[in-house]
C-alpha cells in the first residue's frame, strides 16, 4: 500500500477491499489470459536498448506493402477491427445523451444490411471508451451487451495533477463501473530518466485500478525518442500494465506505427522474459479503414494472430468506425457508401 | 472462397494477386520476337523460349542472336554514333527524359512483365526494380542535359557492348543505358538468355518515344550472343555477371583498347556489433539475402554476429524466417517469389547441401512451397565456419552463412577473409565504431545499419574480384566518357638483360657505384645475384640489378606490411612529398648531370621537383563527395587508395616518367611496387636514397630493376597487387590486362608519351577508388 493510497479519505470502501487483497484475488475472466502482475523493476531490462529509428520507420513502411487484403478477406479484417475498438468520445462536451449515443453505435456498429451481407449475426467494438464522469451513463447504456466500459483517468490528458487525485480518479471510475481504465504516466518522469518514479507512479496506479485492467498511456508523441518509447513501454509492463497505449489522442503526434512497432517489440521482449501477454492499443491518428489493416498487420506479422483479439488489442478511436462501415457497405453493395446513410456514433 | 465469418476465425490474408492480363495479352499478341536493332524489330529466328519460373509456362520465343546479327547491330549503332554525339546535351537530354515518363507510365505492365520472367514478387518490382529504372533515366536525362558542362574534354567512346544479368533485368538495363546515351554513346545490349522480355519491352519504348534508330539495339541470346558482342567492333564492353565471365571477358578484351567495367559476384558481410538494434538487424536480414530471392550480386550472404548477442540474434532472425512467405509471385502478399530458372535452383541446392556437409546447419521454415515452378524456401546455415564451402563460394540463392566474431577487429578480418569486395553491411549504434569499420572493409558499397540501398546518384560497383568501376553519379557517367589520349612517343630500345661481363662497354665511373633493388625502404640484392649493364654510347654506366619474381614477390610482401601509409592524413603525406622535394631539389644538379650523361634531358630532375610539388599539393585535396540520395540519409563517396599497385614505367624519360606515375599513386596512399625504365633504371635507384632522406616510411615505395615485361608479369598475376599501371608497347598491355585476369585488378595500360605534359586528376582519381557509405539518419 502506497503513502498516496493511504491518504484516500473518501473512497473507504474501495480502500477496505483494496487492503484485505479481495478485489486483487478475483479470479479473471476466461478470455482473458493471466493477468500481468508487473516484476521489480530492474533496469538491465532496458536501459541499453538500440532503437534505430530510420530502421523502425523503414520496416513500418514495409508493413503494408508487403501484405495486401483483397476482398472477403479484406472485409473480415476490417469487422475484426471493429471487434476491437475502443468507441472512443473524450470531449469537453460530453453529455449523458452524447455517451448513450455512442454506446448505441458501440452495441450495433453496422447497419442490418451490412451485416446480412457480410454473413454475420452480430458485431460489437471492443469497448467504449469516456471520461470518469461519463462512466456511469455508459455502463447503463451498455447494460447486457457486454461490452465493457472503459474510463481515462489520472489527470487525462496531461496527468499533471497531484497524485492522490489521480489515484482518486481511478478509484472514482473503477467505483462507477469501469473496467479498464487508460491512465496516463507523467511524461517528466520518462524525460528525466526517473525510471523508479515512473515504475512507483504506474504500480500505484495498478493497485488503485484493483479488479480493473490498467491500460497505461505513454503519450508518445511527447517523449521524444523511440528509445524512450521502449523504456517506458518496459517501465509500464514492469509496473503491472495489462496493456500499453500509444497516445492520448491530444498530443501533436498520436499513433504511428514506427512507435507501435517499437511498443509492441517492447511487449514481445517482455513476454519473452516473463510469460505474460500484454496487450496494444494504438490510439489518435487512426482514421481509416487502411489504417486499420495496416496497424492489424503489424499485430500479426510481429506477434501473430493472438494479438488480433479484443483482449490484446484494441483501437483507441472515435472517426474510425465510420470509414469501416462505409468500405463494408462498398463491399456488401459493389457500389461506393455515403455516411450519411449510417447512424452517427 | 471462405465467408467473412470464416476467415474471422482463422484471420488469413488470403490471396491478393495482382492481374497479368494486359500483359499476357501483349505477349499473345507478339508470341515471338526478332532483336531490335536500328529502330525496329527483325523476323524472329531459331532461338529458345522464355518461362514464367513460377509455373514452367512458356511465356514467349526469343531469338538466338548470332554473330552477324551482333554485327548488324553493332554497325546500326556505329552510324547512329556520330549524329547522337553530336546532339546537344539538351536533345539528347529530351529523349532521356522521355523514356523516364514512358517507363513510369507504363510502370505496372513492366513490372508484371518483370516478375512473369524472371519470378521475382511484384511487390519488388513494383516497389523497387522498376521505381530505380525510372529514376536511373531521369537522373540521366540531367546529366545529358550537363555532360558538356560538368565534364569538359571529354568524348563519349562510341558504341558500348552491354551484358547485363537475369537478377534485376529492366534495372540492370537502366543501370547500363541510361548513363552510355546521358554521355553520347550509342548501344548494343544484350540481356539475360533467362529474362529478355522486359528488354524487348523498353525497345518498343525506345520505338514509342521516337529515339533515333540505333542509338539502342537489343539483340537476345545466350553466353555466345554475349561472347560474340565481347568480340565484336566496339569501343567499350561493361558487363554485370559472374565473376568467372568476367574473367573471360578480361582476357578476351586484353589488348583490343576497348574499355571495360565490370560489376561482378560478391559474398558480402553483414556484420552485427552487440551494440546494434537486433530487430533492425533482422529486418536487414530480411532485405539483404530474402530479397529477390537471394539473386543480388551485393546481397549480405555472410552474416557475422558478434558472439555477446549470437544466441539472441539467431533466435530474432530464426522466428523472422519463419514468417516469410514463400509462392506466387504476383501475390501481393509474396515475400519470396521464384528462383528464376531450374539450373539455378540446382546450383543453389547443391552449394546448400554442400555447406550442410561441411557441417552446417540448415535452418529452414517448414513452408508449402508451390507444387511447380522453381522454388527454395528461405534459409540460413548455421556455424558456417570461414573453411565451409558455402562461406566462400557465391550461394545466389536466398540462403545466408551465420557465424561468430569476438572484436570488432576479428569481424573486419573475418569481413575481409574473402576474393570479393562488393558490398558490406554494419550494424551498430556506435557511429564510432560503425565508421571505422566502414573504412576498414573491402567494399565499393557500405551500408551502415541499412542494406541494399540503391540510388542513381550514388556510385555502385566492386573492389577485389567484384570488378571495377562504379555505376551511378558522376563517377558512374565517367565511366562512359573518355580524354583524349596523348600523342604516342617511342620508348627506348630494350637493352641486353645479359649478366656475363661486357669489357665492350668500359666504366665510366670514378668509384663504382653499386645500386640495388629497394624493398621494404632498405636496399636488397637481387634474388638472382646477377646484374645487368647500363651503358650509354659503349660507356658502361653502370651495373643494375637484375630483378626477378622473387624480388617481386618480396617487394609486395613489404608493401603490404606498409599499410599504414593509406591511413595516414594526406597533409602527412603531403609532407614527406614536399620533403622529396626538397631534398631532390638540394640534389638537382647531380641529377641533372646524371641525366646528361645518360643521354637524357637535364630539366628531368627540376620538372621531377615541381611534379613532387604537384602531388604534394593533391594530397590533401581529392575530396570525396556527399551524394544527393534519399532524405535523411547521408551518402558519402569516399576516395580510397587501391592498397598494393604494381607501376611497369616508361622506358623513356628514366627520372620524371617514374616520379610521374608514382608520385600519384603514393600521394593518395598507395604503396607501390615499381619497375623504373629498364634501360636506365639508375635514375630511380638513386632516388631512393632521396626517399630514405625525406622520411617516406620503407615498403611504400619499392623499387625492381630489370625486365619490364617479365617484372609486370609476375605482378599482373600476382594476387595480392591490387591494381596495375603499365606503360610500354602493345604486347605488354595486352599481357599486362589478360595476366590481371587472375584476381582482376584494375589496370591502367597506356604508350610512352610526353612525360613533361604528364600530371593531373586523371592519374589521381586512377589511382584511387570509391567507396560509398550510407548512413540513415533520423530520431
Amino acid at each position: 500500500m502506497t503513502k498516496w493510497l493511504k491518504d484516500l479519505v473518501p473512497f473507504a470502501s474501495l480502500l477496505a477491499n483494496l487492503q484485505s487483497g479481495s478485489l486483487m484475488t478475483s479470479p479473471t475472466i476466461d478470455l482473458h489470459p493471466p493477468r500481468n502482475p508487473g516484476m521489480p523493476l530492474d533496469l538491465s531490462w532496458f536501459d541499453r536498448i538500440a532503437v534505430n529509428t530510420p530502421a523502425a520507420q523503414a520496416r513500418a513502411a514495409q508493413l503494408s506493402t508487403r501484405r495486401s487484403l483483397k476482398k472477403e478477406w479484406q472485409a473480415a479484417w476490417l469487422v475484426n477491427a471493429i471487434r476491437c475498438i475502443d468507441l472512443t468520445t473524450l470531449a469537453g462536451d460530453d453529455t449523458e445523451a452524447r455517451v448513450a449515443r455512442l454506446c448505441a453505435k458501440a452495441r450495433r456498429p453496422l447497419a442490418d444490411h451490412i451485416l446480412d451481407g457480410l454473413g454475420l449475426d452480430h458485431v460489437q467494438t471492443g469497448a467504449v471508451c469516456v471520461y470518469p464522469t461519463m462512466v456511469r451513463a455508459a455502463v447503463r447504456a451498455l447494460e447486457g451487451s457486454g461490452i465493457p466500459v472503459a474510463s481515462v483517468a489520472t489527470g487525462f490528458p496531461a496527468g499533471l495533477m497531484p497524485m492522490n487525485l489521480r489515484l482518486a480518479e481511478i478509484l472514482y471510475a473503477v467505483e462507477e463501473g469501469a473496467a479498464e481504465i487508460d491512465i496516463v504516466i507523467s511524461r517528466a518522469h520518462v524525460l528525466e530518466g526517473n525510471w523508479q518514479a515512473l515504475y512507483d507512479e504506474i504500480a500505484a496506479m495498478r493497485e488503485a485500478c484493483g479488479d480493473a485492467h490498467l491500460k497505461a498511456i505513454l503519450a508518445t508523441g511527447e517523449l521524444g525518442s523511440l528509445r524512450n518509447v521502449y523504456k517506458a513501454s518496459m517501465v509500464a509492463m514492469l509496473a503491472g500494465a495489462d496493456f500499453i497505449k500509444t497516445s492520448t489522442g491530444k498530443e501533436g503526434v498520436n499513433a504511428t506505427l514506427p512507435v507501435s512497432l517499437t511498443m509492441v517489440r517492447a511487449l514481445r521482449d517482455y513476454g519473452a522474459k516473463t510469460g505474460y501477454k500484454i496487450g496494444f492499443k494504438p490510439a489518435g491518428g487512426l482514421k481509416t479503414a487502411k489504417d486499420a489493416l495496416a496497424w492489424q498487420i503489424l499485430m500479426r506479422e510481429e506477434m501473430g494472430t493472438e494479438w488480433l483479439q479484443p483482449h490484446l488489442f484494441r483501437i483507441g478511436a472515435s472517426s474510425l468506425l465510420g470509414d469501416i462501415e462505409r468500405q463494408l457497405e462498398h463491399h456488401v453493395t459493389g457500389r461506393y457508401a455515403s455516411s450519411s446513410r449510417h447512424a452517427l456514433a | 472462397m471462405p465467408t467473412v465469418k470464416e476467415i474471422l476465425e482463422t484471420m488469413d490474408y488470403g490471396p491478393a494477386p495482382e492481374s497479368a492480363s494486359e500483359v499476357m495479352a501483349w505477349l499473345k499478341d507478339r508470341d515471338d520476337f526478332g532483336h531490335f536493332i536500328d529502330g525496329g524489330f527483325t523476323k524472329p529466328g531459331d532461338g529458345f523460349a522464355t518461362e514464367n519460373p513460377a509455373t514452367g509456362e512458356v511465356l514467349a520465343k526469343v531469338t538466338q542472336g548470332s554473330a552477324q546479327d551482333i554485327e548488324a547491330a553493332v554497325k546500326a549503332a556505329r552510324r547512329a554514333a556520330p549524329k547522337w554525339a553530336g546532339l546537344s546535351g539538351h536533345e539528347r537530354a529530351k529523349y532521356l527524359y522521355a523514356i523516364a515518363r514512358h517507363l513510369q507510365k507504363r510502370a505496372r505492365f513492366l513490372a508484371v512483365l518483370e516478375t512473369l520472367d524472371n519470378g521475382k514478387p511484384i511487390r519488388e518490382s513494383r516497389d523497387i526494380d522498376i521505381p530505380l529504372a525510372i529514376r536511373h533515366f531521369y537522373h540521366h536525362a540531367g546529366w545529358a542535359e550537363l555532360v558538356a558542362e560538368e565534364f569538359p574534354n571529354h568524348a563519349p567512346h562510341g558504341v558500348c557492348g552491354q551484358i547485363i544479368p537475369w537478377n534485376f533485368p529492366l534495372l540492370m538495363l537502366a543501370w547500363k543505358v541510361a548513363p552510355a546515351l546521358a554521355a553520347g554513346n550509342t548501344v548494343v545490349l544484350k540481356p539475360a538468355e533467362y529474362t529478355p522480355l522486359t528488354a524487348l519491352a523498353f525497345a518498343e519504348i525506345c520505338a514509342e518515344i521516337g529515339l533515333p534508330k540505333g542509338v539502342v539495339n537489343i539483340v537476345t541470346g545466350d553466353g555466345a550472343t554475349g561472347a560474340a558482342l565481347v568480340d565484336a567492333e566496339v569501343d567499350k564492353i561493361a558487363f554485370t555477371g559472374s565473376t568467372e565471365v568476367g574473367r573471360i571477358i578480361r582476357r578476351a578484351t586484353a589488348g583490343t583498347g576497348k574499355a571495360l567495367t565490370l560489376e561482378l559476384g560478391g559474398k558480402s558481410p553483414f556484420i552485427v556489433f552487440p551494440d546494434a538494434d537486433l530487430d533492425a538487424a533482422v529486418e536487414g536480414v530480411v532485405d539483404a539475402i530474402w530479397f529477390n530471392q537471394g539473386q543480388v550480386c551485393c546481397a549480405g550472404s555472410r552474416i557475422l554476429v558478434s558472439e555477446a548477442v549470437a544466441q539472441e540474434f539467431t533466435a530474432r532472425l530464426t522466428a523472422r524466417l519463419h514468417k516469410l512467405r514463400v509462392g506466387d509471385p504476383l501475390d501481393k502478399c509474396t515475400d519470396m517469389g521464384a528462383i528464376v530458372h531450374p539450373t539455378q535452383l540446382a546450383r543453389i541446392r547443391e552449394l546448400v547441401s554442400q555447406g550442410e556437409a561441411a557441417g552446417a546447419t540448415l535452418v529452414q521454415p517448414e513452408t508449402q512451397l508451390p507444387a511447380k515452378g522453381s522454388f527454395f524456401a528461405p534459409g540460413l546455415l548455421t556455424g558456417a565456419e570461414p573453411a565451409n564451402p558455402a562461406s566462400v563460394e557465391e550461394i545466389f540463392g536466398p540462403v545466408a552463412t551465420l557465424t561468430t566474431f569476438r572484436t570488432p577487429a576479428e569481424a573486419v578480418q573475418l569481413a575481409n577473409t574473402t576474393r570479393y569486395g562488393l558490398s558490406a553491411s554494419i550494424w551498430s549504434e556506435n557511429v564510432t565504431l560503425a565508421m571505422d569499420i566502414a573504412a576498414q572493409v573491402k567494399a565499393g558499397v557500405v551500408w551502415i545499419n541499412c542494406t541494399n540501398q540503391f540510388d542513381a546518384g550514388a556510385g555502385f560497383g566492386g573492389m577485389r574480384e567484384s570488378g571495377f568501376g562504379r555505376e551511378g553519379g558522376r563517377e558512374g557517367m565517367l565511366a562512359y566518357l573518355k580524354t583524349p589520349e596523348p600523342k604516342a612517343k617511342p620508348e627506348a630500345k630494350a637493352p641486353d638483360f645479359a649478366a656475363q661481363p661486357s669489357p665492350d662497354t668500359p666504366s665510366t665511373a670514378t668509384i663504382d657505384r653499386t645500386p640495388k633493388l629497394y624493398i621494404g625502404g632498405k636496399q636488397a640484392r637481387p634474388d638472382s645475384g646477377q646484374s645487368y649493364t647500363i651503358a650509354v654510347k659503349g660507356r658502361e654506366l653502370g651495373l643494375a640489378p637484375l630483378g626477378s619474381r622473387k624480388d617481386i614477390r618480396n617487394a609486395v610482401e613489404a608493401a603490404h606490411k606498409a599499410g599504414g601509409w593509406g591511413k595516414q592524413t594526406g597533409h602527412n603525406r603531403a609532407q614527406v612529398l614536399y620533403y622529396i622535394a626538397e631534398n631532390l631539389a638540394a640534389r638537382a644538379g647531380e641529377f641533372a648531370a646524371r641525366l646528361k650523361e645518360a643521354g637524357h634531358d637535364p630539366k628531368e630532375a627540376e620538372a621531377t621537383v615541381q611534379r613532387a610539388f604537384y602531388y604534394a599539393a593533391w594530397a590533401d585535396k581529392l575530396d570525396g563527395a556527399v551524394k544527393s540520395t534519399q532524405s535523411a540519409k547521408v551518402t558519402v563517396a569516399m576516395n580510397e587508395p587501391w592498397g598494393v599497385m604494381g607501376i611497369a614505367c616508361p622506358d623513356a624519360a628514366p627520372l620524371l616518367g617514374f616520379a610521374s606515375l608514382v608520385l600519384p599513386a603514393i600521394a593518395m596512399g598507395n604503396r607501390v611496387i615499381a619497375v623504373p625504365a629498364q634501360s636506365m633504371p639508375l635514375m630511380a635507384t638513386d632516388l631512393y636514397q632521396v626517399f630514405d632522406t625525406s622520411d617516406l616510411p620503407g615498403g611504400v615505395v619499392n623499387i625492381v630493376t630489370g625486365p619490364r615485361d617479365e617484372l609486370a608479369k609476375t605482378l599482373a598475376q600476382h594476387d595480392d597487387v591490387a591494381a596495375m599501371w603499365y606503360c610500354g608497347g602493345p604486347e605488354g598491355r595486352a599481357m599486362v590486362e589478360a595476366e590481371s585476369a587472375g584476381n582482376l585488378k584494375a589496370t591502367w595500360v597506356m604508350e610512352n608519351r610526353d612525360w613533361a605534359q604528364a600530371q593531373g586528376r586523371a592519374f589521381l582519381t586512377r589511382a584511387t577508388q570509391i567507396k560509398t557509405i550510407w548512413v540513415p539518419y533520423g530520431e
